[in-house]
């Protein structure tokens, strides 16, 4: 059941992929109906391979990297949803879904038995979950930089082309950007705080500097500046975007980390 | 009888001249005066906007009053020589001329096509003229045609949608920067045509605050009246900056009034928060350098216009509709010009004088058949004698006035009192209230906007 739901979400996802894709590119309002019915339909079927594993899988069992990367695109597909009902802005869909969609083939692509962390502690559940909503908040505050970088280019070099017309006000990315940080900054941090302790439980230790852990800090401390340097100083518009997207390099390069130990450990 | 143009626009002359030769309201009349002062010019309208300086005129020859105006112009301003000048004239005559005046004020030659504001420039230009008895019959006629011209233009075709729709631009690029426009602030610098309309769009968008700054206070003071706004002292307004969300700049002044510099130090103090700068300014009052200032996006009427560029076949053929307009029109006025002419005038005359004698005589000698043909003869004499003293007076005045200034007006009246043919065009004059606010300030010594006075002044019929 669980993976019957899961291959028609990642189905339903491509298809959503490309039609968003085109919706880019195309003066076709009809398109963008058409392309967020499929992503609705995939977020149900995806929603229900979510609860099918929830139910087969024993609480004891660490959280897999296949279900955290899932439980990821899940959530990503939802903040869009929510941002799509009240803003009705299309064209997020265009930059969230795809991203979506790459989580969820890295998700397939793992063997779901590869595990998060060696089970330490049952707090590692919330540890995982902590983290990934908190990257949810980054990726989100990804897309919207990304968004706004292309408009700042489009409205600077006066190219007034169908991108242009869908993207919307720099104001409104600049706004999701910072409420996604905002978001985002305190899961992640709790999501570190509550690894520590799982970390001071099994090994005694809250941190032990292996590279993921300490490129994890960094990651941490970087969007700490960032969300600092935005509150006070005014880092926002286009630094706050170009930062954004540095920041989100730093995240993947963490969880690529922590996804090839993992995968070392079982191999 | 000739209608002539001579002068200069943004199409041939670069703002340098067109600002020195511009003539302000209060030189009005004594250039009008000195123009008619010049010998073999009868009429003279003198238009001087911003964007274009011309004389039209009535003379007896053609390059005899292409001369004389080219003359008047340099002489004034006397800074400028006559070499200096003419690279930049152009010179028109009749049907030539006509066809000018009805594009100039149907907007077909405006530097951005179908604005509203050269008709009323030509009202006033027209009204001065009028008031300083420059004009004659024909100068009326054809003046009074173009306005006539330009308001059909504006009801049968879309052109004026399209001066409008660069102020639809400018807000629908501010909606790309600014997602709520209720909670943004705009910042008016001098108040020129666009720019207000532009601002009208915005307070029509709900744009939430709007500050007025222009060189002279109480003009400030009048428009946030106008607007609901609040006005900003001149001097204050580059500190004022910072707390305007968009910036709408169009003033008369021939240099950048706002540097990159400016800009950076607003955006700093916004502390980085996205600016929004229209320069509907010509020339530019904002230094282009401020496209490399980051968070601050800048454009100028080219780039508005480029925005609305999409629509440009439908536009296309809108002009063209304007323009056939404009030829069907001035086909109508070369007619009634033609009529105006005394050899076909006195041509006309003795036909119909010929004619009337003509059917008098054939119904009184068919009845006197019995008369020998040397009584019918002497009574055909009669008749031919009567006709000729009768008319010949007016011949005789036609000829001699011909060359004064009411020359054509004589014309006219020979033309109505012997039911002459061609009867000349009515125009209608519908007095829509046309907005006619001056174009600003030519030089940054005057008043930043200058107030068209109110015009309730009679307007004198011919």
């Amino acid at each position: 059941m669980a993976v019957v739901c899961f291959m028609v979400t990642m189905g339903l996802y491509f298809a959503a992929t490309i039609s968003f894709l085109a919706y880019l590119l195309r003066r076709s309002e009809a398109l963008s109906k058409v392309s967020l019915g499929i992503t609705a339909a995939g977020f149900v079927a995806h929603t229900v391979a979510l609860v099918a594993r929830m139910v087969g899988s024993s609480a004891a069992a660490p959280p897999s990297v296949h279900e955290a990367l899932s439980f990821f695109s899940w959530m990503l597909i939802l903040v869009f949803l929510a941002v799509e009902f009240r803003h009705r802005i299309h064209v997020l869909g265009s930059f969230i879904v795809p991203l979506a969609l790459v989580s969820l083939i890295s998700a397939a692509a793992l063997p779901d038995t590869v595990p998060t962390l060696q089970p330490m502690f049952r707090t590692l559940w919330l540890h995982v979950t902590l983290s990934m909503l908190g990257t949810v908040g980054f990726a989100v505050a990804f897309v919207a930089g990304v968004m706004y970088l292309i408009q700042d280019r489009l409205l600077k070099s006066k190219r007034f082309n169908v991108l242009y017309s869908k993207l919307p006000a720099l104001d409104f990315l600049d706004d999701l950007n910072q409420q996604s940080i905002i978001l985002g900054f305190p899961l992640l941090t709790l999501g570190i705080i509550t690894g520590a302790i799982s970390a001071e439980f099994a090994k005694g230790a809250y941190v032990s500097w292996n590279p993921e852990q300490t490129w994890a800090l960094v990651t941490w401390l970087f969007y700490f500046v960032v969300l600092l340097g935005r509150l006070t100083v005014g880092w926002r518009a286009k630094r706050a975007a170009y930062l954004t997207v540095i920041g989100f390099a730093g995240v993947i390069l963490t969880l690529i980390g922590v996804v090839l130990k993992s995968y070392g450990t079982v191999s | 009888m000739h209608v002539i143009v001579v002068g200069l626009s943004h199409k041939t002359a670069p703002v340098e001249i067109r600002e020195k030769l511009a003539v302000p309201g209060s030189r009005m009349g004594e250039a009008l005066t000195r123009l008619t002062s010049y010998s073999g010019v009868k009429e003279g309208v003198l238009l001087s906007t911003c964007n274009r300086v011309e004389v039209y005129s009535v003379v007896d020859d053609i390059e005899q009053g292409y001369g004389r105006i080219q003359e008047f112009l340099a002489d004034t301003h006397l800074s400028l020589s006559s070499e200096q000048l003419t690279p930049h004239l152009y010179w028109h005559a009749d049907d030539r001329a006509i066809t000018h005046l009805f594009r100039v004020a149907a907007s077909l030659d405006s530097m951005i096509v179908g604005e509203s504001q050269i008709l009323g420039q030509l009202k006033d230009a027209f009204e001065s003229a009028l008031s300083h008895k420059t004009t004659g019959l024909i100068m009326n006629k054809v003046v009074k045609k173009a306005i006539s011209v330009a308001k059909r233009v504006r009801t049968e075709t879309k052109i004026a949608e399209m001066a409008v729709s660069v102020s639809y631009a400018a807000v629908e690029l501010a909606k790309k920067i600014f997602s709520d426009l209720g909670q943004r602030t705009v910042l008016l610098v001098g108040a020129g045509e666009m720019a207000k309309l532009a601002a009208q769009h915005l307070i029509a968008q709900g744009v939430g605050q709007v500050r007025i700054t222009t060189r002279t206070p109480q003009h400030a003071v009048d428009l946030a009246e106008k607007f609901g706004g609040t006005a900003v002292p001149f001097e204050q307004y580059k500190d004022d900056m910072a707390s305007a969300d968009i910036v709408l700049v169009s003033t008369g002044a021939s240099h950048y009034l706002i540097s990159a510099d400016d800009v950076q130090r607003a955006v700093t103090v916004r502390m980085n928060r996205p600016m929004f700068l229209i320069d509907i300014s010509v020339p530019r009052n904002i230094d282009p350098a401020v496209r490399h200032v980051d968070n601050a996006f800048l454009f100028d009427i080219d780039d508005l216009k480029q925005r609305v560029e999409k629509n440009r076949a439908e536009r296309l053929q809108e002009a063209d509709k304007a323009e056939q307009l404009v030829v069907e029109e001035v086909g109508v006025l070369r007619e009634w010009m033609k009529s105006l002419e005394v050899t076909p005038t006195i041509v006309a005359l003795k036909q119909r004088a010929d004619e009337i004698k003509r059917s008098e005589l054939d119904k009184t000698l068919g009845r006197l058949a019995h008369l020998p043909a040397q009584d019918r003869e002497l009574i055909e004499g009669l008749a031919a004698s009567i006709v000729n003293k009768m008319i010949h007076g007016t011949m005789v005045t036609l000829k001699s006035e011909v060359n004064s200034s009411n020359g054509a007006a004589f014309v006219e009246s020979a033309r109505r009192f012997f039911s002459l043919e061609a009867a000349p065009p009515q125009d209608t004059r519908g007095e829509s209230a046309v907005d006619s606010s001056s174009c600003l300030a030519h030089d940054m010594n005057a008043p930043l906007v200058e107030q068209v006075p109110s015009r309730t002044a009679s307007r004198k019929q011919p």
